[in-house]
């Protein structure tokens, strides 16, 4: 990963009096899939939006693929999956992927070839000729995803791709984004499932109340902090002080200790110490901090709309 | 070429929605009945009457039914396009065809093409329709036709670009009331300058030019009907349709400069406006 895919310095948007997003300061490198989380209301949809020049910044600047945002060609490279799908239900699913495909001037072999490759990829290969408003929510989010695909997009936005699917469906997701990772591809994906973007994507910056607050790579989440939950007898306040050579905040409750680890390689370290120091060590359990709780950490729980 | 497309997309969306069959079918009702009734006007007692009345009489119809036609017109082109952009917009399928490498100026010229596509399709059916049912029927052919399907279609045009100019700015539904509203002003306006005309008031001639000033389109009907119209009815200024105070050709003009500007209004603002 090296070069810089999506760079944006002090990107501002206000609706009147409302700022939607306050400064918006991000890099994303090509090939990886960056996660961008947020409450709801924290600017995420706005920041894609201006991304993808659907929304036009108040102040601050912005290259995608290495142009100012909203350039013609550079759309050309770009895939979106809005998070609210809407098409022209009067169509069918390879009608729509057709007309869609003709504004990116694909040829009409290469596009009948796509169209029928893709949603056979997504599971539509057998409704692909029934009108879209005969669809399911889930169905619809599926052709938004192999529409997003149509082009062979260099850059993959997807907000809250998963939304409306089921379990299947979000398995089905992840393996299309798994891929086009795996073929280079860059992915921005706006999402609430933790779960999930902790397995995808390779960072997340947070962004609270219009603004990143900090970006996180995913793999030093799993490889990095622990909280370890300790159960243990003559503990003193002394042996506890000492704890905090690895640890801050320390958490005592009577037997009880909780303690964070930046690595897990620190816990015989630990152990040494208290079984050194003549305490009774009952339990210990390492847990590694979730992107759930480390989100909880960093944006609060306040402010969501 | 994405123009196209998109005029396409546009005039297929009608066709797909029942909005331009309905239409034509029930246009085609009409000319039914414009006929039948022509048919039993010119064979009923007024078959006795002089080839002048008679000649005189069938012009009256066809301008009644022309303007039953005009009528149908501005109505199908309003409230066929008032949804097009703002009901877009709101519900976010615009944002998938302004993502790609088009334009944003060539979204709306391609739907405005497409709507242009469908109006000059009904015009041509529904006045042709009249025109070439009073030619079989009665055998008398409207003067000036070519003018006066001209500016029918220009008020169509009008109307067109302006329910695309609010929609930019508001919701469907004040849409059409804003395009509506100011068409029936200059409705109410041009029938001011006609009595004002036939009753020697100066005063309500020149508020009805005002008015016509702020929405031209009626203004083009009342012209295109005093092209259409019969010599003789124009002479003697009794008409309701623009017999008595006929619009200008500078009015003409003036509407056609008033739709570029609408029009041109409408690109700049969808080209800057936030998705």
């Amino acid at each position: 990963m090296g070069e810089t895919i999506i760079r944006t310095e002090k990107l501002r948007k206000t609706f009147g009096p409302t700022v939607a997003v306050k400064e918006l300061n991000l890099e994303v490198k090509r090939g990886e899939a960056f996660a961008f989380l947020g409450l709801n209301g924290a600017g995420k949809t706005t920041s894609v939006k201006m991304l993808l020049g659907l929304v036009f910044p108040t102040s601050g600047e912005a290259a995608v693929l290495g142009r100012p945002i909203g350039d013609r060609e550079v759309r050309r490279k770009i895939g979106f999956l809005p998070e609210h799908f809407r098409f022209h239900e009067w169509l069918t699913a390879t009608e729509l992927m057709r007309m869609h495909g003709r504004l990116y001037d694909i040829a009409a072999k290469q596009l009948a070839e796509r169209t029928a490759s893709l949603l056979d990829l997504v599971g539509l290969g057998r409704f692909a000729e029934k009108r879209l408003h005969g669809y399911s929510k889930g169905m619809l989010q599926r052709t938004g995803l192999a529409l997003a695909l149509l082009n062979d997009p260099d850059l993959i936005f997807l907000d809250e791709p998963t939304s409306g699917l089921d379990p299947s469906g979000r398995l089905l997701v992840r393996d299309i984004i798994k891929d086009q990772r795996s073929r280079g591809k860059t992915i921005f994906l706006n999402s609430h499932l933790l779960s999930e973007v902790e397995v995808i994507c390779d960072r997340a910056a947070f962004i609270k109340q219009g603004e990143v607050v900090e970006v996180r790579e995913l793999q030093k989440l799993i490889e990095g902090d622990i909280t370890v939950s300790i159960r243990a007898r003559n503990l003193s306040p002394d042996i506890i002080q000492g704890l905090s050579q690895w640890s801050t905040p320390i958490r005592a409750d009577g037997e009880h200790l909780t303690i964070n680890l930046a690595s897990e390689l620190l816990l015989p370290e630990v152990v040494r110490y208290l079984v050194s120091r003549g305490v009774d060590l009952y339990s210990l359990s390492p847990k590694r901090l979730s992107l759930e709780e480390l989100f909880i950490q960093i944006v609060g729980t306040e402010g969501g709309l | 070429m994405r123009i196209w497309i998109i005029a396409e997309l546009t005039f297929r969306e009608a066709a797909r929605r029942k909005i331009l069959w309905t239409a034509l079918l029930l246009g085609l009702a009409f000319l039914t009945l414009y006929g039948l009734g022509l048919h039993l006007m010119l064979t009923g007692p007024a078959a006795q009457a002089s080839a002048l009345e008679r000649r005189e009489g069938t012009n009256a119809l066809l301008i009644v039914g022309l303007y039953a036609v005009n009528f149908l017109m501005v109505m199908m082109t309003v409230l066929s396009s008032v949804d097009t952009l703002p009901g877009e917009i709101a519900s976010g399928i615009i944002q998938s065809i302004a993502i790609k490498p088009v334009n944003r100026w060539e979204v709306v010229l391609g739907k405005w093409l497409g709507f242009v596509a469908m109006l000059t399709l009904y015009i041509l059916l529904m006045a042709g329709g009249v025109l070439t049912l009073t030619g079989v029927l009665a055998g008398y052919t409207a003067h000036n036709v070519a003018p006066g399907l001209g500016l029918m279609w220009m008020e169509g045009l009008l109307l067109l670009s302006m329910t695309f100019l609010w929609g930019t700015r508001f919701s469907t539904l004040a849409t059409g009331v804003l395009t509506f509203g100011l068409h029936g002003l200059a409705f109410i306006g041009g029938w001011i300058e006609e009595f004002g005309a036939l009753s020697h008031s100066q005063a309500a001639v020149k508020l009805g030019v005002i008015t016509s000033l702020i929405m031209p389109s009626e203004a083009l009907w009342r012209r295109a009907a005093s092209e259409m119209q019969s010599p003789v009815v124009n002479a003697l200024g009794v008409s309701p349709f623009g017999g008595a105070s006929v619009p200008s050709t500078a009015m003409v003009i003036y509407a056609g400069l008033f739709l570029i500007a609408a029009f041109s209004l409408t690109l700049r603002r969808f080209s800057r406006k936030d998705l």
